[in-house]
């Protein structure tokens, strides 16, 4: 453990490659080979090449998930409106039931809300046997007569691909069933697809564009400052947080993907002027496909951190150019702010100088960075568990991705120019002329923030997490359930941030105060020095007989 | 209780060697159960005398859990007990998950018990073993004995080292054992001779050559077995042969495996060459 005084973050710093190579060490021969490439030392002047997206080694205990959970519980999840079934056996769809804390608002108490809900085809011995089609039809029907959905999307499991059920030709069988414009689509979302479960979220992105985004050309709302926001989950109500500034500054959301979102959004989400990811890793491929097809520029925006919140405002602002807009945004950053800063003066000489680390998701290792900043934090060591090269070095490493068979086992759709609704929301020239500002399409990636010398690793091992820990002993690791009380034991306070334990909104101005005090409170917490039981820390208790 | 599985190439003969064999084993006193274990259901059709069986699958997806072993327990051709596995339509589902379900559901009704006092029990399995739900058979000590039926071939000779390959593998960790080839004549060039040298190499033994006889296709159009068909035909004496070599059988290997050249030069050896 390093003592107080040498939690100088140069000292640590510097320590690291030194760990690193010690690590690796410990594995035998082939494994070392392969986890040396996934371990490497950031360096922002030269990004490093890493390795990710690729298989786990079986036993080093990974925090993925499999391709079902990226694509129904990740992506398709949060919207409330969609009667999302689980074709499989019934723990499938048993532990991806509300796991992540998405939250929804229907705006009627007559509108559909599915999201407590569970559904699954429950397959039974004999449905694996005999196929599993008819009891999936059987199911559609049921949930049809029982809520009239919009929609029904069906989720392949593991034995549903093992067996060959055809979820797509039930889909369109039902659908000519039930008739009444009903919307009813399945994803080849099978456990075993992928490396991870960002093959999930690749076939969710493909269903979305296939089956919902731009079914609906009525232009609903303002005709200003239409914008689309794409990865944000609504996870702890981070959406809501959102909504309330884009609604102050007079922005309009569209449509989001997926926190609280609805059908009619996704349909109409095409109107929008403005695509912003937030979740590069598991949306920019919708983002792309809606540039291609209707000519909807996007941006790589992080509302996370009060700073990074304030930055995307003012890009939206930029990119529409309206006076109006600019400084109604200005306005709004000026009153959100001063709050933070407020919030932050107190909270700041008790974080500051402490150690953080982040193994989680896709875009969250790097965005909650951002927050750990304004606390004064330094994040030495992070990593996702499901990133691919272009989310560590930026996306202008894509051309040089090696693409394997995991990769090619996932549907890749060829998305074309729409006939009747490309239009190109900004000319050639407009675009150029904002390009320093906004860097359109582009990501940096994780690297690209990161200090020099501090640690990335892709895919993190149980072992290697323990090393960290023992060693470094940061103030608070960042990662999910799965870690949450092994690392916890060992004396270092956890935040999950799949679903924020209990706590959020983080995002936006607002989810920035909420997570200062949180944080505040954990690394303030003398509760973690006691975490060895007596006999631990004492020599021994001494005892006489009494007789 | 002996407990014997057949497996071979498809089209091999293995229901019609498996049922003209218990014909003879029960001729000779024997209390046999037959367990087919083939989605298509015809591994007791000539102990029965037409595909009167209800399936074990089928009478489960009907009745639900709620089933009795006279459900799916047929008697045949001298009060042989005949099951059929049974299973999906070709091109849905697992046909390898049903055996599985098959096999539990009739040791949990008893099917195996000592009260039934059974000699043996056959399983008559679907083709090569193309995965883990065909090789149930011999897992977990569901069989102990297995006989392959070829023949001078070479797809019926690559599927019988296949199978050799998991008797080994699975012999290795449970009890399960090779008891010898049953070549099935097809009049191939110096068949004996060459399935003999097979035999050798595996570590077994050609346990019987059955020759070509027309009758068995004449017994197998009456729904019959060659014994109840024709019992006085040479055909038939095969067939009880057979039945008295397995029945005194004690030669139970775990096969040796050949390398596919030590295979190819097997069958150029023997095939081609003479």
């Amino acid at each position: 453990m390093v003592e107080e005084k040498d939690k100088v973050k140069g000292g640590v710093i510097t320590g690291l490659q030194a760990f690193r190579d010690e690590v690796i060490t410990k594995y035998p021969k082939k494994v070392a080979k392969k986890r040396a490439k996934s371990i490497v030392l950031s360096d922002p002047e030269q990004i490093p090449e890493i390795q990710a997206n690729v298989r786990t080694i079986p036993g080093i205990i990974t925090q993925r998930g499999c391709t079902y959970a990226g694509c129904k519980g990740v992506v398709l999840g949060p919207t409330r409106d969609i009667v999302n079934i689980t074709h499989g056996p019934i723990g499938c769809g048993f532990y991806s039931w509300l796991t992540r804390r998405n939250q929804t608002k229907p705006v009627s108490g007559e509108e559909a809300n599915f999201i407590p809900y569970c559904f699954s085809t429950d397959m039974q011995d004999s449905n694996i046997v005999f196929g599993g089609e008819e009891k999936l039809k059987q199911a559609i029907r049921e949930a049809y007569e029982l809520f009239h959905p919009k929609a029904i999307a069906i989720f392949s499991t593991c034995p549903v691909g093992l067996i060959g059920d055809d979820v797509h030709r039930v889909a369109r069988h039902m659908m000519e069933e039930i008739g009444g414009g009903i919307n009813i689509f399945g994803f080849s979302c099978e456990g075993y697809r992928g490396v991870s479960q960002s093959a999930g979220h690749h076939i969710a992105n493909n269903g979305l564009f296939k089956n919902l985004i731009g079914r609906d050309d009525e232009v609903r709302g303002s005709l200003k400052y239409r914008v689309n926001l794409l990865g944000e989950y609504n996870i702890g109500g981070d959406a809501f947080e959102l909504e309330r500034l884009f609604e102050k500054c007079g922005i309009n959301l569209v449509a989001t993907f997926s926190g609280n979102s609805t059908i009619e959004s996704f349909e109409n989400a095409h109107t929008a002027d403005l695509n912003m990811v937030m979740c590069h890793r598991s949306i920019n491929y919708v983002a792309e496909m809606m540039e291609t097809a209707f000519g909807i520029p996007w941006i790589k925006v992080q509302p996370i951190g009060a700073r990074s919140t304030a930055k995307m405002l003012r890009k939206i602002a930029r990119y529409f150019g309206e006076q109006e807009l600019i400084d109604k945004v200005e306005e709004v950053v000026a009153g959100e702010m001063a709050e933070v800063d407020a919030v932050k003066a107190t909270i700041y000489p008790k974080t500051q100088g402490k150690l953080s680390m982040l193994f989680v998701g896709g875009s969250r290792a790097h965005h909650y960075q951002d927050l750990f900043e304004e606390l004064g934090m330094t994040t030495i060591a992070a990593g996702y568990e499901f990133g691919h090269r272009d989310d560590y070095e930026g996306r202008r490493v894509i051309p040089s991705i090696q693409i394997d068979a995991d990769s090619r086992n996932i549907e890749e759709i060829t998305v074309g120019r729409d006939a009747t609704r490309y239009n190109p929301r900004k000319t050639e020239e407009e675009l150029k002329v904002l390009e320093e500002d906004l860097e359109f399409a582009e990501y940096k990636g994780i690297m690209n923030q990161m200090e020099k010398g501090t640690l990335v690793i892709d895919d993190l091992s149980h072992y290697e997490m323990e090393k960290l820990i023992e060693r470094y002993h940061p103030d608070v690791f960042c990662a999910g359930i799965k870690e949450k009380f092994c690392v916890q034991k060992m004396g270092v306070p956890l935040k999950q941030l799949h679903n924020y334990d209990v706590g959020g909104p983080y995002a936006g101005f607002k989810g920035a105060i909420n997570f200062y005090k949180d944080i505040e409170m954990m690394v303030g917490a003398t509760i973690w020095k006691e975490i060895k039981a007596p006999w631990e820390s004492e020599a021994y208790i001494e005892a006489q007989y009494a007789y | 209780m002996r407990k014997i599985a057949i497996y071979g190439k498809g089209g091999i003969g293995k229901s019609t060697t498996t049922q003209n064999t218990v014909a003879g084993l029960v001729e000779m006193g024997r209390k046999v159960m037959v367990v087919g274990c083939d989605p298509k259901a015809d591994s007791t059709r000539l102990l029965l005398h037409g595909l009167a069986q209800k399936t074990v699958l089928d009478t489960l997806r009907d009745e639900g859990e709620d089933v009795e072993l006279e459900d799916v327990l047929k008697a045949g051709f001298r009060n042989t007990s005949c099951v059929e596995s049974g299973g999906p339509e070709p091109g849905v589902g697992c046909a390898g998950r049903g055996i599985i379900t098959s096999i539990n559901l009739l040791e949990q009704l008893g099917a195996y018990d000592a009260d039934k006092e059974l000699d043996y029990v056959f399983y008559d399995v679907l083709g090569d073993v193309v995965c883990g739900g065909f090789a149930m058979p011999i897992r977990d000590g569901k069989a102990q004995e297995v006989y392959i039926v070829c023949s001078g071939e070479m797809m019926a000779m690559y599927a019988a080292n296949n199978i050799c390959k998991s008797i080994s593998k699975f012999g290795k960790v449970g009890d399960v054992r090779l008891g010898g080839l049953i070549c099935n004549s097809r009049k191939v060039d110096n068949e004996a001779n060459m399935i003999q040298e097979f035999a050798r190499k595996l570590g077994t033994q050609m346990i019987h050559f059955i020759p070509r006889d027309n009758m068995v296709q004449h017994a197998e159009i009456n729904r019959k077995t060659v014994i109840d068909h024709a019992p006085e035909h040479p055909q038939a004496d095969e067939y009880r042969t057979l039945a008295r070599k397995i029945d005194g059988n004690t030669m139970h290997v775990i096969p040796t495996p050949l390398e596919m050249q030590e295979l190819e030069d097997l069958l150029v050896g023997f095939g081609i060459l003479n």
